[in-house]
């Protein structure tokens, strides 16, 4: 089951987190989260008043705009701008502040392997910073299936192009707030088990995709933990910031 | 009109089409727990699907597909070009998506559609996933020549699961796709034998035995609502429109998984939801 991985992690482990916020001075929340080499700076303004077009006027709308390292934005950034706005989405209450826009800023600083879960990381960490209304927080990890079937969490690039298959997953945090009995399980199955966004590319079967669902929700829980550590609560004076 | 009785009342007192629109979600609610769709499907059933292969003359390879009214037409353009450096054995397959403005009210003209690009790049990730096409095939003469296919999909009729449908023609128009004569010419160099020259090509063909694309295992796809406990397969654009969280399956004829897309939504899956919406995808492989 030993696999050797090029910066000799073991298959389980995560590249060193860090994440640190309030770095924007004119941004209303921003964060940066780095996972190893990757690194992704996320800025919040909003929330301003309208929708874009084509948008629920009732509700919040929440834009994304990715901006790569280098060059002009392609097709695989706008999936990611669409992904990342369909995750976040789901876990900003939408209905507090109907027909506003949020703009969320992605900036790639440097890219090693799982980058859309950083940029996910980073977009919920910049969201709290902002103080936008949120459900419960996300935490995002990529699973990678090598050859022989093992699991590697977190790859870097190179492993993330060596390997048939990889899956970006991204569960919710667990919610420590008080909510009515019941509603934190789904279907019997406690909600931070189950899943909010997932992308895989590469052919797996059923059950190595199953196993990659188990491995990323066990890692997940580590980063949860990480990111509530990162996340202490703000003070009332930290509020000095202008739009 | 937030009180869900108050609307429970209006609903036997107003119009259908008018509590259609206005509570659009609670009129797909009072369907779902009938355990019946507003066009009169079940639950779990996909709409009608029909292939048409060869609908555009012109092309190398082509086919039209439908799935209820979402209609794609899907063509295939070759092109002989020079293989790059890195892979000399191998050819070029460029998958492109385009939502012209008829297919959708959405869709403005001038301004590309987002979910244009986004499904492009789906099609592309899950078609070379998929390990479909063997990029191999696609080579003439080993770092002289090889094929650049161009695969463009039209959405003409944009009226929900756009991705299972644009799937399913990129892969028709693939089966059917038959490569055109090419030949030597005098420079040395690989050009295409128009069929029209009179039957005696000058030259011998290259590839005149091997004229059709082996396809390994063949992709499908479903994309399903989650909406609180129903899951609805393949939905209508309305429907996608109500209820927001989408979840599209692509498995292989060898019953791997090749995608599970899941980008967002209100509703989170678990794994009893997943494996459920696997099952009637394998049903019908």
């Amino acid at each position: 089951m030993e696999i050797d991985r090029v910066d000799g992690r073991t298959a389980n482990q995560l590249r060193p987190l860090a994440c640190s916020r309030n770095i924007l001075n004119r941004a209303h929340g921003s964060a940066s989260w780095s996972q190893g080499d990757t690194k992704v700076l996320a800025a919040v303004y909003g929330p301003k008043v309208g929708t874009k077009k084509n948008e629920n006027p009732e509700k919040a709308c929440i834009e994304v705009i990715w901006k790569p390292k280098t060059g002009q934005i392609g097709k695989p950034e706008k999936e990611y701008e669409m992904i990342v706005k369909r995750t976040l989405q789901s876990i900003c209450v939408l209905t507090i502040n109907p027909n506003t826009t949020t703009s969320v800023i992605v900036q790639v600083v440097n890219d090693d392997g799982s980058l859309l879960p950083c940029a996910i990381n980073a977009a919920c960490a910049a969201l709290v910073d902002a103080g936008i209304p949120l459900k419960h927080l996300a935490v995002a990890i990529c699973c990678c299936l090598a050859d022989s079937g093992c699991v590697l969490l977190d790859p870097t690039k190179l492993e993330e192009q060596k390997t048939k298959a990889f899956a970006y997953l991204v569960f919710p945090n667990l919610t420590l707030s008080i909510l009515p009995e019941g509603s934190l399980k789904v279907e019997g199955e406690p909600v931070e088990q189950a899943i909010i966004t997932s992308v895989t590319q590469g052919a797996m079967s059923v059950d190595d995709y199953l196993h990659c669902l188990e491995r990323g929700r066990a890692a997940s829980a580590k980063m949860s933990a990480f990111l509530r550590r990162s996340l202490p609560p703000q003070n009332p004076s930290d509020s000095s910031r202008a739009g | 009109m937030g009180l869900p009785d108050a609307s429970g009342d209006l609903s036997s007192e107003v119009e259908v089409d008018a509590f259609r629109r206005l509570f659009p979600l609670r009129f797909y609610e009072r369907h779902l727990s009938e355990s019946i769709r507003p066009d009169g499907r079940p639950l779990g059933r996909a709409r009608d699907t029909t292939i048409a292969l060869g609908a555009v003359a012109s092309a190398d390879g082509s086919a039209l597909a439908k799935i209820g009214s979402t209609t794609m037409l899907a063509a295939i353009k070759m092109e002989v070009m020079t293989p790059s450096m890195e892979s000399p054995d191998e050819g070029c397959l460029a998958i492109d998506f385009h939502m012209p403005p008829i297919c959708s009210p959405i869709v403005r003209p001038g301004r590309p559609a987002e979910a244009a690009p986004v499904v492009s790049k789906q099609l592309s990730d899950t078609i070379s996933s998929s390990g479909m096409v063997d990029l191999k095939e696609l080579s003439l003469v080993s770092g002289k020549a090889a094929w650049m296919a161009y695969l463009d999909i039209y959405c003409l009729d944009a009226d929900g699961a756009l991705f299972d449908a644009a799937l399913l023609s990129a892969v028709s128009a693939l089966s059917h796709l038959q490569f055109p004569v090419v030949s030597l010419n005098e420079d040395g160099r690989v050009v295409v034998v128009s069929e029209e020259d009179g039957g005696k090509p000058e030259k011998e063909p290259v590839n005149r035995e091997k004229r059709k694309l082996t396809l390994k295992s063949i992709p499908f796809s479903l994309t399903c609502i989650l909406h609180k406990n129903y899951i609805l397969a393949d939905p209508t654009a309305e429907e996608e429109s109500i209820m927001e969280t989408l979840v599209t399956v692509v498995l292989d004829s060898s019953s791997q998984l090749i995608s599970l897309y899941k980008p967002g939504g209100p509703v989170l899956a678990n794994t009893s939801v997943i494996q459920v919406s696997f099952s009637p995808l394998k049903h019908t492989l």
